[in-house]
């Protein structure tokens, strides 16, 4: 028999053998982005049924990981609700930091009960989705910075300013939330 | 380093982002500057802060179900598995074939042989796998590609439009740990095998008779612009020399 194993073979699989092992992280991921139960699982099924549509172009190797995000990413953009989230981004991210949604439906009130992971996420969820994304993508999926711009399909330089602007507004985002709770006290 | 320095290479650096040189800087600095250290601190607490809440939302068990089945149902229409059940039957008899047209090459003695032996093992292995290609396309735009920065060498692929045969895929294959390219042809229910390796790697005194018919397969081999061609079939004689000639004249 011919000797060696081409690496392809290593990390190449069947769709099923690759996708279904990111079900429950990009099932969290549609989650945060659409903010819907309903949604989240709509969202999911288009990406997986575009994706294994679109298997047979997959370069074996590459990473598919970013590519899988990068799918569910653009099946969120023109979906309902990511077309109302106003995804869209200035054209120079420099001029200046995005507009913070309106706050949550969170009565303040509510906050008072919150431990403090439940306000992070409470916090995470108020952020304008172009931030959102960017930190879930960097602090809990763990993703390069070279991943997070096929994901996101944003050049590399971007991907490090909108993630420092993200985490002051995440910073300034649970600072007011703690703020409130505390002279609600 | 200076603490403005420091302070726009602070996130970069607990990413994992930085250049080792940079993050030894980076390290170097934060312990001896106490300021640094505190926003340092800060910046840690944080990205731990959303990792832990960054785990949210499961998926319905149900619907995870659903989808998995769904998936397992529709499997991609990729060219290699819709052949599959049409020639399920026809690969087992090839096999058998093999197993027996294997057994007189390995009799024979000489590199010559022994080249051809291990190539038809690869054919049949080829033949009988469920992943019989890596990339799979009856498009010789898509495959010719694909192979760039896999193989040392470029080839090209002839145009099959109007002629019997169809490009099934492609994979890279070894000989004595040098890479070349598999081709797979399909011509009525016949697989065609066609590896390519340049003149250089393949071993010495292998350079026999270019056709050979004491095998059940049928061999073709020849040598054009420092690769050599190997085809290996069980369909006729005319097919095998037809797809050469298409093969050799190919831009």
């Amino acid at each position: 028999m011919l000797v060696g194993v081409p690496k392809e073979r290593e990390v190449s699989g069947t769709f099923e053998e690759l996708a279904m092992p990111l079900f429950d992280r990009l099932y969290n991921f549609a989650h945060w982005l659409a903010q819907d139960r309903e949604e989240a699982e709509d969202l999911l099924q288009e990406t997986y049924v575009k994706a294994l549509k679109g298997f047979r172009s997959f370069q074996p190797g590459t990473n598919f990981r970013a590519w899988m995000y990068q799918i569910l990413r653009n099946t969120f953009l023109t979906s309902r609700t990511g077309l109302r989230s106003a995804m869209s981004v200035p054209l120079d991210e420099d001029a200046g930091e995005m507009t913070m949604a309106a706050s949550g439906d969170t009565p303040e009130t509510a906050l008072l009960q919150r431990s403090d992971r439940e306000l992070v996420q409470e916090a995470l969820s108020r952020l304008p989705v172009p931030y959102r994304e960017v930190l879930l993508l960097c602090e809990f999926e763990e993703m390069s910075y070279q991943e997070i711009s096929v994901a996101v399909g944003i050049p590399l330089g971007t991907v490090m300013s909108r993630l420092s602007r993200a985490r002051k507004a995440l910073r300034n985002q649970i600072e007011e939330m703690k703020n409130v709770r505390s002279t609600l006290r | 380093m200076v603490c403005k320095d420091c302070s726009e290479k602070l996130d970069a650096y607990f990413d994992g982002e930085l250049s080792a040189e940079d993050a030894r800087s980076v390290a170097e600095h934060l312990r001896q500057c106490p300021s640094c250290a505190a926003d340092a601190l800060s910046k840690v607490e944080m990205k731990r802060a959303v990792h832990a809440a960054g785990q949210k939302y499961a998926p319905n068990p149900e619907f995870r179900a659903h989808l998995q089945k769904q998936i397992a149902s529709q499997k991609p229409g990729t060219r290699a598995r819709n052949w599959m059940p049409i020639f399920a039957v026809a690969a087992v008899a090839l096999v058998l074939i093999a197993a027996i047209s294997v057994f007189v090459v390995h009799r024979s003695k000489g590199a010559s042989q022994q080249l051809w032996s291990e190539l038809v093992d690869q054919h049949v292995s080829t033949l009988a796998s469920s992943n019989m290609v890596d990339v799979v396309s009856s498009d010789r735009h898509t495959v010719k590609p694909w192979f760039e920065g896999k193989i040392p060498f470029t080839f090209n692929l002839p145009e099959l439009q109007g002629s019997p045969f169809v490009l099934i895929g492609g994979r890279v294959d070894y000989l004595k740990q040098s890479p070349g390219a598999e081709l797979i042809f399909g011509i009525r229910q016949h697989r065609i095998s066609v590896f390519i390796f340049r003149d250089a790697d393949l071993p010495e005194g292998g350079e026999r008779q270019a056709v050979q018919t004491d095998l059940s397969f049928q061999v073709r081999r020849w040598r054009q612009n420092g690769l050599t061609y190997f085809m290996i079939s069980d369909a006729s004689p005319q097919d095998l020399d037809q797809l050469s000639n298409l093969i050799k004249s190919a831009k």
